[in-house]
């Protein structure tokens, strides 16, 4: 592996597409993840995240293009794959007839784990996971943030190096969201590299290392968290008028101010820029000379959102199934 | 929440155990799939409600308009062919339950485990062989009930038994591939009954060849249904019915299924992603 040795997920111009419907879920997706380090795949629904995801965790194969995981093909070498990783999905694909403790152990078995280890493994990850009491209860008595704590468990009963987190958070209240959020933390400190899907910028911003954005199955930006947001501008400058309409007109009229289009949501504005505190002044100007009345005015670091919105022309689409971004 | 001990090295290859995995494997399968079971015992309650409102109905209702020859009892008769449809809805419980494994996203979690690739069909199959015998003890019990009595011996009638259990497990190979075909698991079920139906009523299961119409006797006396049962019956009736060639053409069904069935059910299970 030689000058590569610390990358633990090396991902090259892979290309699928699914025959139905001649969706190209992936057109040409390449990645790195550094060993130890939490990458995160960031997109909306349907950018081709979990295809990525399932690629690389051996489930299919690609179309074209190549990944390794610790030098291992995906492909050629997928059984030695498959005894490196861990996969927790998004439909969080435990048992709901078996007990807590159950599923555990029937993921261990099949990863090959004797029978006494398995046993004192799933107690260890129970009570990691705070499910030692609802250990021998079977799954359809779960909460969902319960559930997904438990998918978690079953992938880590291997000890896998490697960790596939395809949305793990989905769908889950702001306090489960917490708890799993420390929990992968504690895992990455541990020495585990990890690859994390996420719709939600907040999470890819509080865990991720790198994070690289997708969208139509292509890579549309990549870097740290900090990186992408300086690439956008130092600073935003949110302007809130009286109602959406006055705030198409001041968009209109405060274009020229910043080199990327503003954005209008409501009746706010968002312009981002590079001299925050000198353009607020000139949007004040110009706002008055044209008696435009205005409702609140902010100054702020540009959030993943904004990289996110001025990437894909969107908003991050949030899951029907849950909450909002915490 | 406290942190969790990683290894960071790749757990080694354990090489040259491939045939004691896929063992293992198929176990730990078979293992999950039966625990399952006794988790919805409506389930097998009601897989075998069915065939028992067919032992009543035939025994009750329709049975004393069936003259039957070999001058024994109709409900002795019968029975066999209860028994084997009773298993073949039992072998249409491995197609339900792949789709749903497939569809809970089960054997997405299977293909990322270094678990052998055989080991999800063959564990299912397993099971569902295993609830078939449950089946067949439970349908005895209800035979019996009825007024059926053994006309072999009991090592005959076990043997009848295991003969259709093992009919049942070769069909359920064809059912795993209808299962991981079909959208979801009630379609599943929907889309077994067209092969269920014709096989175990164009059939000697309910009434002597003689019966049936002549273009209708052609297809009814070497389909695997029929010939399970003329087996069946040579064992756990004898007699009149007593007859070693059937015996061997069952045999010889039951091996002609597997060749065919195991690989289809594997070909789909590759294909299926």
């Amino acid at each position: 592996m030689g000058a590569n040795s610390s990358i633990a997920v090396d991902a090259h111009d892979l290309v699928k597409v699914f025959p139905r419907g001649h969706v190209r879920a992936l057109d040409g997706v390449s990645l790195e993840v550094e060993a130890g380090t939490i990458l995160g795949l960031l997109g909306p629904n349907g950018a081709g995240k979990t295809t990525a995801v399932r690629i690389l965790s051996t489930i299919i194969g690609p179309d074209s293009g190549h990944a390794t995981i610790l030098g291992h093909d995906v492909v050629k070498e997928a059984d030695t794959v498959r005894r490196i990783i861990g996969l927790a999905g998004q439909n969080a694909a435990v048992d709901d007839y078996l007990t807590g403790r159950e599923n555990i152990r029937m993921v261990g078995r099949l990863s090959h784990m004797s029978w006494k280890s398995v046993g004192a493994r799933a107690d260890e990850l129970l009570e990691t996971f705070g499910l030692t009491d609802a250990g021998n209860r079977v799954l359809k008595t779960y909460s969902g943030g319960m559930r997904r704590r438990l998918d978690l468990a079953a992938a880590l009963v291997a000890q896998p190096p490697i960790l596939f987190l395809d949305e793990p958070t989905t769908g889950l209240d702001p306090q489960s969201r917490q708890d799993l959020w420390r929990v992968i933390e504690g895992l990455v400190a541990e020495g585990t590299t990890v690859l994390l899907t996420t719709q939600y910028l907040e999470e890819a911003d509080r865990l991720a290392r790198d994070i690289v954005v997708i969208d139509h199955g292509r890579v549309i930006a990549q870097g740290t968290p900090a990186q992408l947001k300086a690439d956008l501008g130092t600073s935003v400058v949110s302007v809130t008028l009286a109602d959406a309409g006055t705030a198409q007109r001041a968009a209109v009229l405060l274009a020229p101010l910043s080199a990327q289009p503003p954005l209008v949501e409501g009746a706010t504005v968002d312009l981002t820029v590079d001299d925050g505190p000198k353009v607020a002044v000139e949007v004040l100007r110009s706002l008055d000379s044209a008696a435009l009345s205005l409702a609140g005015l902010a100054l702020r670091e540009p959030s993943l959102d904004d990289v996110f919105l001025t990437l894909t022309g969107h908003k991050a689409e949030v899951a029907n199934d849950g909450g909002t971004p915490a | 929440m406290t942190t969790i001990t990683v290894a960071t090295r790749p757990t080694e290859a354990p090489a040259g155990h491939r045939l004691r995995f896929m063992f293992a494997d198929m176990i730990t399968v078979t293992w999950r799939n039966l625990l399952a079971l006794t988790r919805i015992p409506e389930a097998l309650f009601f897989t075998t409600l069915q065939p028992i409102m067919f032992v009543l109905l035939f025994r009750y209702v329709f049975g004393g308009a069936i003259p039957i020859p070999g001058g024994i009892p109709y409900v002795d008769y019968m029975m066999p062919g209860i028994f084997v449809q009773a298993v073949m809805f039992g072998a249409v419980g491995t197609s339900v339950g792949l789709a749903e494994d497939l569809q809970k996203g089960l054997i997405e979690r299977f293909r990322a485990l270094p678990m052998a690739r055989s080991a999800v069909l063959a564990g299912r199959t397993t099971a569902d062989a295993v609830r078939n015998v449950f089946v067949v003890l439970i349908m005895t019990g209800v035979a019996f009930a009825v007024g059926f009595r053994i006309n072999t011996t009991v090592v005959d009638y076990v043997l009848g038994a295991a003969l259709l259990v093992a009919f049942a497990y070769s069909m359920s190979w064809g059912f795993a591939a209808i299962g991981l075909a079909a959208p979801n698991s009630e379609t599943a079920q929907v889309m077994a009954f067209p092969i269920l139906i014709p096989l175990t009523f164009a059939s000697t299961a309910f009434v002597p060849i003689q019966a049936l119409p002549g273009w209708l006797q052609v297809f009814a006396r070497h389909q695997p249904v029929s010939v399970v049962i003329n087996g069946a019956r040579s064992l756990m009736v004898g007699g009149y019915y007593h007859s070693t060639s059937s015996l061997w053409y069952a045999l010889l069904w039951i091996a002609a299924l597997l060749i065919v069935l195991v690989p289809l059910g594997v070909w789909r299970y590759r294909k299926t992603s």
